[in-house]
């Protein structure tokens, strides 16, 4: 058993490494219509960043692999924009996970002449990044920050395809109040853009609900001891804790929540919906319950060919925003295609007009470049698995929605 | 009542942790009078190491405490290695250099250290299989795991058995003598070579196994976990009097105490201004008041018997 994984590993190695090898030596492998216009090919820069090292780097790395598959994807399609051959190329900066860094990449890719960005995956990296991208002209698609002011800024250049915190927030809360009865909250952010953004969110929404918030406590993305506040909030007693943050907080938190005694039930948004989370929480893990923006990954409408593919060329499970990353890069090429240029001023206008069917389901934007319409479908841990527990869309007052029926084939290309 | 017991007990685990790290910069200090910046990465390496020894030999289906002495040593001796090679390397050529020279070094060895384990275990968190079941225990109202007891019980044995050490045994005489005066304790038959090394051999050693505790406690590790660590643990070693090895283990169960008590009461008491976030802010609070107060330090003292 373990033998067989191992020899398809090594041959989907072998395979990336020779397909590799054969993009960047010969012209485009050219699978059938080979022939035309040989000299006519535009080479197009798209820029991907977001944290490549650090403590996010699984989630980072997960996104720029997306948008190496999307790339791929589009290369073997030989796609032509205005009459000419396109090649696509990525880009890929890291970012660390930190706004100052995201400014210096932000200005590295703008240097490089990036038609587009996807990125960042942070919204404290988002934001101060979205200001340089917006100076330089170039659209720019972030894949999961969800900080409502990222497109408030009044740029014209930026886009998400994640459902924003104003959505998941909200969400959130009519959940915790509606379908898991609670009475009274404990609410705990870790002081970042998006942690105390998708906890004022909520914070906000719940208190219109009758439900009493016991509690509001903050603590930073570096801490991993949580005893103080824990032991604070159990003595308020409440039904469910709140938590706004990231995995490597959520994990030891819950696993702290049971070690104290603590009954109340956890809850918390898309930065802690991640196999990791379970990983490094163990066991305590069990019953945690956490919204993420977008369908189940294996209910999006392409979400099943998606996951096997990229099983297949990098050998490793979707992390999480792999498909946004994915779908930020089609929603670019389908405006350039229509635009009939991969000039940034020409195709940008086209962007705000996607109408296009992605890998995550249908993409479009309002006039502020937010995702149209983004479902949002909280998941709880069970037996060591993330499973999904209901589906929402945040404009459809909180009522639960099937699940569209899976249709593979026609989300591709 | 139930809510200040539990604080109480947070705090002490946290704070023998953090006394247990203070004792590696307190030693060194008061011997060398170097601030070994290495030391919070040293304790890194130590809870890395006993990471994966605990990953691959649970997996192997060791039994537990066989796992988890197994796992200290591999810890302890890869530590005790690093910290003596560190001395020889990157401190004993600089003992008679000007006292900046060492500490920027320690520094240097500090940031090596951190991105070697970067290069070893990769930038991410990584998750500590969980080995001993969780048992409750319940004093006075407050919560306590067994794995919290006998991190506090053997972190009060440690400091116990090296403050007897240091009092007791001729190689503690000779640790003091080193520290009292160097050239001296040359003329009078101690290789203080011997001693410094072996300062570190032990301070290394109780570093590691402070890293040990640490991954069981919060179950992951992190190639930049020593540096909070090393902060925390050097203004504990401050607190009590950097030099002084009972100081540190006052300073360390102190600073653990009052941090959890801050995030548990500073809400409360400044009716919602400052939040559990500020916690640090209060314990370098302290830190100054006591400075300003005492600067040698609660139980630093005048020059006589420290080490």
């Amino acid at each position: 058993m373990h033998k067989h994984t191992l020899r398809h590993a090594t041959a989907a190695l072998i395979a990336a490494v020779v397909l590799a090898g054969c993009g960047k030596e010969a012209p485009p492998p050219a699978p059938k219509a080979a022939a035309p216009q040989p000299a006519e090919t535009l080479t197009v820069k798209i820029g991907a960043a977001s944290p490549l090292t650090g403590s996010q780097a699984h989630i980072g790395i997960d996104i720029r692999n997306g948008v190496q598959l999307a790339i791929d994807d589009a290369n073997a399609a030989n796609i032509e924009i205005g009459g000419k051959k396109v090649k696509f190329e990525m880009v890929a900066e890291d970012d660390e996970a930190n706004p100052t860094k995201a400014t210096t990449v932000a200005q590295k890719l703008a240097d490089a002449k990036v038609a587009a960005v996807v990125g960042h995956f942070n919204s404290g990296a988002s934001i101060p990044a979205s200001k340089i991208y917006s100076d330089a002209g170039i659209p720019q698609i972030s894949p999961s920050s969800t900080n409502p002011k990222y497109t408030q800024q009044g740029f014209k250049t930026t886009f998400r395809v994640v459902a924003h915190d104003d959505q998941q927030g909200p969400t959130l809360a009519r959940f915790a109040a509606k379908t898991l009865q609670a009475k009274s909250v404990a609410v705990i952010d870790d002081s970042t853009a998006y942690g105390q953004g998708l906890a004022d969110a909520f914070e906000n929404t719940i208190k219109g609900q009758d439900v009493k918030i016991v509690a509001r406590e903050h603590t930073t993305d570096k801490d991993t001891d949580f005893k103080a506040i824990l032991t604070k909030i159990k003595g308020k007693k409440p039904d469910l804790i709140m938590f706004g943050g990231i995995d490597p907080q959520a994990a030891p938190m819950i696993k702290q929540m049971k070690e104290l005694g603590i009954k109340a039930r956890f809850i918390g948004g898309d930065g802690m919906q991640t196999p990791n989370f379970i990983k490094l929480a163990g066991d305590a893990s069990d019953g945690a319950m956490a919204s993420i923006p977008g369908l189940p990954k294996d209910q999006m409408p392409g979400g099943k060919a998606f996951l096997e593919k990229y099983k297949a060329k990098f050998n490793q499970e979707v992390e999480l925003f792999a498909p946004m990353g994915y779908d930020a890069v089609m929603v670019f090429i389908d405006a350039m295609k229509r635009a009939g240029s991969p000039d940034p001023a020409k195709f940008l206008p086209e962007v705000g007009k996607t109408n296009y069917q992605g890998v995550i389901g249908p993409i479009a934007f309002d006039d502020k470049g937010d995702l149209k319409n983004g479902p949002i479908t909280i998941y709880v841990v069970k037996g060591g698995k993330w499973e999904p527990l209901e589906t929402v869309k945040p404009d459809a007052d909180a009522g639960p929605a099937a699940a569209p029926a899976p249709a593979p084939e026609t989300a591709k290309k | 009542m139930e809510i200040f017991a539990q604080q109480l007990v947070n705090g002490l685990v946290l704070g023998s942790i953090y006394a247990l790290v203070a004792l590696g910069y307190t030693m060194v200090y008061g011997i060398l009078g170097l601030i070994n910046f290495a030391h919070g990465d040293i304790t890194m390496v130590g809870a890395l190491v006993s990471l994966t020894a605990v990953q691959l030999l649970a997996a192997a289906g060791v039994p537990a405490p066989v796992v988890l002495v197994l796992a200290g040593g591999a810890a302890v001796m890869v530590c005790v290695i690093l910290g003596v090679s560190i001395e020889r390397i990157a401190y004993r050529p600089l003992r008679r250099a000007p006292r900046l020279a060492p500490l920027i070094t320690a520094i240097g060895i500090s940031i090596l250290l951190q991105y070697s384990a970067a290069l070893i275990w990769g930038k991410q968190y990584i998750a500590m299989p969980e080995i001993i079941a969780p048992t409750r225990i319940t004093i006075a109202g407050a919560q306590l795991t067994g794995l919290q007891a006998t991190i506090f019980l053997l972190a009060c044995v440690i400091m116990a058995g090296l403050l007897w050490f240091i009092k007791a045994s001729r190689m503690g005489r000779a640790m003091r003598a080193t520290e009292q005066n160097p050239d001296v304790a040359g003329l009078m038959g101690v290789n203080t070579d011997t001693v410094i090394a072996f300062t570190f051999v032990l301070g290394s050693a109780i570093g590691a196994i402070a890293g040990l505790m640490i991954v069981l406690y919060y179950g992951l590790g992190h190639y930049f976990m020593g540096f909070m660590l090393g902060l925390k643990a050097f203004t504990a070693a401050v607190l009590g009097g950097i030099g002084n090895v009972a100081g540190a283990v006052l300073g360390g169960l102190l600073l653990g105490v009052i941090e959890s008590l801050a995030a548990g009461y500073i809400g409360d008491l400044t009716g919602g201004v400052l939040g559990s976030n500020y916690r640090d802010i209060f314990a370098f609070l302290v830190l100054v008041l006591v400075l300003v107060l005492k600067p040698s330090g609660l139980m630093g003292q005048h020059s006589g018997d420290r080490a």
